[in-house]
């Protein structure tokens, strides 16, 4: 399998005043193609920001990042902003919906920005709400869905693009136990079809729907460990 | 492709806050229209200055008595009585290139007829001053160089005076008493209307020169002498000629300051346009400020709304908008609202123009060049001043934004 994240002595530095914070303090990390892994750790250890610079948001200040083996760390706003609409699916813990567009209004987003035509915009949108089992939704508001459903339509517009990862912060955080079953369901069918999975939490047992679990601590990778075939665990304490 | 998207975003966005899209329009509506609106007050004032002057004819000369005002204070326009019908009649015939020359003596009166009476300005004339007017008789004729000759007391009257002497009946032929003397009508003007400045052009009885001075007046001057020259490229030429011939007759010496003065209506009429045209740019101007202040009114709401609307902007960069098509998004919205508010600002300055002529009796003009100038300046006042929110709107760090609650 190829690689699709190669992360080498990545480092966030953030100047708090006269002291420096590392954010990301040395991050080295290959993620292969299809692969669904969980980044756990303790609040405040740098799951967000490694995030941030595996989703194109931010540029680490040092460190080289290859995604599909091009060099990213270094490129201009706009040109990670067309990454990220086409390479990159973000799940937020809130959803990020837009309030004021329906269902399949959201999920076309993406593609309007890479300026597909309507029809084109149309079907992809289609195709994704039926992944998630939400074309019935699809002129609904998210004001008229539940906090299960809205995190499904945040999921169909990741997908949308079929871009080459997906990267999920905290996904079920604010989702009760049934919705976080059907939604790590959902990721676990969209792994069983090929797609790179990224899903940060710090909850042992949603991290266990993945198949490597990665323990970040200080900014620094202190547990990389596959799941998948074995029942050891990271516990976060 | 992704242009018409952000025109139909930005159009969404403008519907989905209608309340503040319109006070947000406000101030451009306002400034549109008080520009439409003031301008055609000025337009209208030059108008009624032009056709009040080129209504006393085309390439006219004005002789009046009295020094004109070079060299300190005089006596103004008239106060000395030096003009003579003679003095006309010198003009006419030892000067080149006159068309006319139409002498005029002028007074109140009470005109009566049986028990109807009319106060009105009686104008003793000879008769070139209906060429000069081109006056047309609705009935009858007008008095002749004869009647003018010898100081007959026949008299031409308006419509004005005729209604309210004579009611429908044709006054042609019917005695009228001016001063306690019997005159006959001979004719009847034709109605010229109300002049530009609301004056009635039709409340009028014009009497033999002649007639007038020596009979009604008393009096051996001229009030002034209308010079009606040939050719527009005479003027400086005929006026010069008139100034000298006037000198030798009233035997002025050299050095000595002129007892009358000749005006050139045209070169009058070319200060006054200059005048108005300035007022009216003024008033322009003064509107223009309050579409300044309507942009500003615009920036400062963008700015707010930009800030409302952080978190979108995060969202739509996290799945790859670009710089450019932030900027255009929120760029197409503040020259929406300044197109919208234009479009309502023309509707309503014309509105306003007209209400103004209507009510406020007052010619207004409205101009094309005002609509366009002051449509082209909201336009142009809502791209600018929608730039600042644009780019920070367009500027802003997705993971700020996002995290932004
Ligand atoms: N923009 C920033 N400026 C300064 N410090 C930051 C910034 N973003 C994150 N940090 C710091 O970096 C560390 C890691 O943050 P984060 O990646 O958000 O942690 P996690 O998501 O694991 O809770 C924290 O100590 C945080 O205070
Ligand atoms: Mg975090």
């Amino acid at each position: 399998m190829s690689n699709v994240v190669t992360i080498t002595g990545v480092k966030k530095l953030y100047k708090m005043g006269s002291e420096i914070v590392a954010a990301l303090n040395g991050v080295d990390l290959k993620i292969d193609s299809g692969e669904f892994v969980a980044l756990m750790g303790p609040s405040g250890s740098g799951k967000s920001t490694l995030m941030n610079i595996l989703g194109c948001l931010d540029r680490p200040t040092e460190g080289s990042y290859k995604l599909l083996d091009k060099e990213v760390s270094r490129l201009s706003d706009d040109e990670l902003a067309g990454i990220r609409n086409k390479t990159i699916g973000f799940c937020y813990q809130n959803f990020n919906l837009l309030s004021k567009l329906t269902s399949l209004e959201n999920v076309e987003l993406p593609a309007i920005y890479a300026g597909f035509n309507k029809t084109e915009r149309r079907k992809m949108a289609m195709a994704a709400l039926e992944k998630v089992s939400l074309a019935d939704r699809a002129e609904h508001l998210p004001s008229e869905l539940s906090g299960g459903q809205r995190q499904r339509v945040a999921i169909a517009r990741a997908i949308a693009m079929k871009p080459a990862i997906i990267l999920a912060d905290e996904p079920t955080g604010n989702l009760d136990t049934k919705s976080t079953v059907e939604i790590l369901q959902i990721f676990r069918d969209l792994h069983a079809g090929g797609s790179t999975i990224i899903l940060v939490t710090h909850e042992p047992d949603v991290a266990q729907s993945a198949d490597r679990q990665i323990l970040v601590k200080d900014g620094k990778i202190t547990k990389d460990i596959i799941t998948a075939s074995t029942d050891e665990r990271i516990d976060i304490i | 492709m992704l242009f018409t998207e952000l025109l139909k975003m930005a159009g969404l966005s403008l519907v989905a806050n209608k309340l503040r899209t319109i006070l947000t329009m406000l101030g451009i509506i306002i400034g549109v229209s008080a520009v439409i609106a003031l301008v055609s007050v000025g337009m209208g004032v030059r108008k009624n200055v032009t056709d009040s002057i080129s209504r006393l004819g085309s390439n006219l000369l004005m002789v009046m008595s009295g020094s004109s005002n070079r060299g300190g204070v005089r006596g103004g326009a008239g106060s000395v009585q030096t003009l003579t019908y003679d003095d006309a009649k010198a003009i006419k015939s030892k000067i080149k290139d006159v068309a006319y020359v139409s002498p005029t003596a002028q007074g109140s009166y009470q005109v009566v007829y049986g028990h109807e009476n009319w106060s009105t300005t009686v104008t003793g004339v000879i008769p070139e001053y209906a060429a000069i007017q081109s006056l047309t008789m609705q009935s009858g004729i007008f008095f002749s160089e004869h009647d003018v000759d010898v100081r007959s007391r026949v008299a031409v009257i308006g419509t004005t005076v005729a209604t309210n002497l004579f009611g429908s009946v044709n006054p042609v032929g019917k005695k009228i008493r001016v001063g306690n003397a019997p005159y006959t009508v001979i004719g009847l003007i034709a109605s010229k209307g109300q002049s530009s400045v609301g004056q009635d052009q039709d409340d009028v009885v014009l009497i033999p020169l002649t007639t007038a001075q020596e009979r009604l007046m008393g009096i051996t001057y001229v009030r002034s002498i209308n010079v009606q020259v040939a050719d527009a490229d005479k003027m400086d030429e005929v006026q010069a000629n008139i100034e000298k011939l006037l000198r030798q007759r009233h035997r002025i010496r050299a050095g000595a300051d002129d007892d009358f003065n000749v005006r050139n209506l045209t070169s009058l009429m070319e200060t006054m346009n200059e005048t108005t045209t300035m007022i009216t740019l003024l008033l322009g101007s003064i509107a223009g400020i309050s579409l300044i202040v309507g942009g500003i009114g615009i920036m400062n709401i963008m700015m707010v709304s930009v800030t409302e609307r952080t978190r979108e902007i995060g969202i739509r960069k996290a799945i790859g908008a670009t710089y450019n098509s932030i900027m255009m998004q929120f760029l197409i919205e503040s020259t929406m609202i300044s197109i919208l508010g234009g479009i309502i600002g023309i509707f309503l300055g014309i509105g306003l123009a007209q209400a103004i002529s209507k009510f406020g009796n007052f010619t207004t003009v409205i101009s094309g060049e005002s609509i366009i100038a002051s449509f082209g300046f909201s336009l142009f006042v809502g791209v600018f001043f929608g730039m600042l929110p644009a780019r920070k709107a367009a500027k802003l760090d997705p993971i700020d934004a996002l995290r932004y609650e």
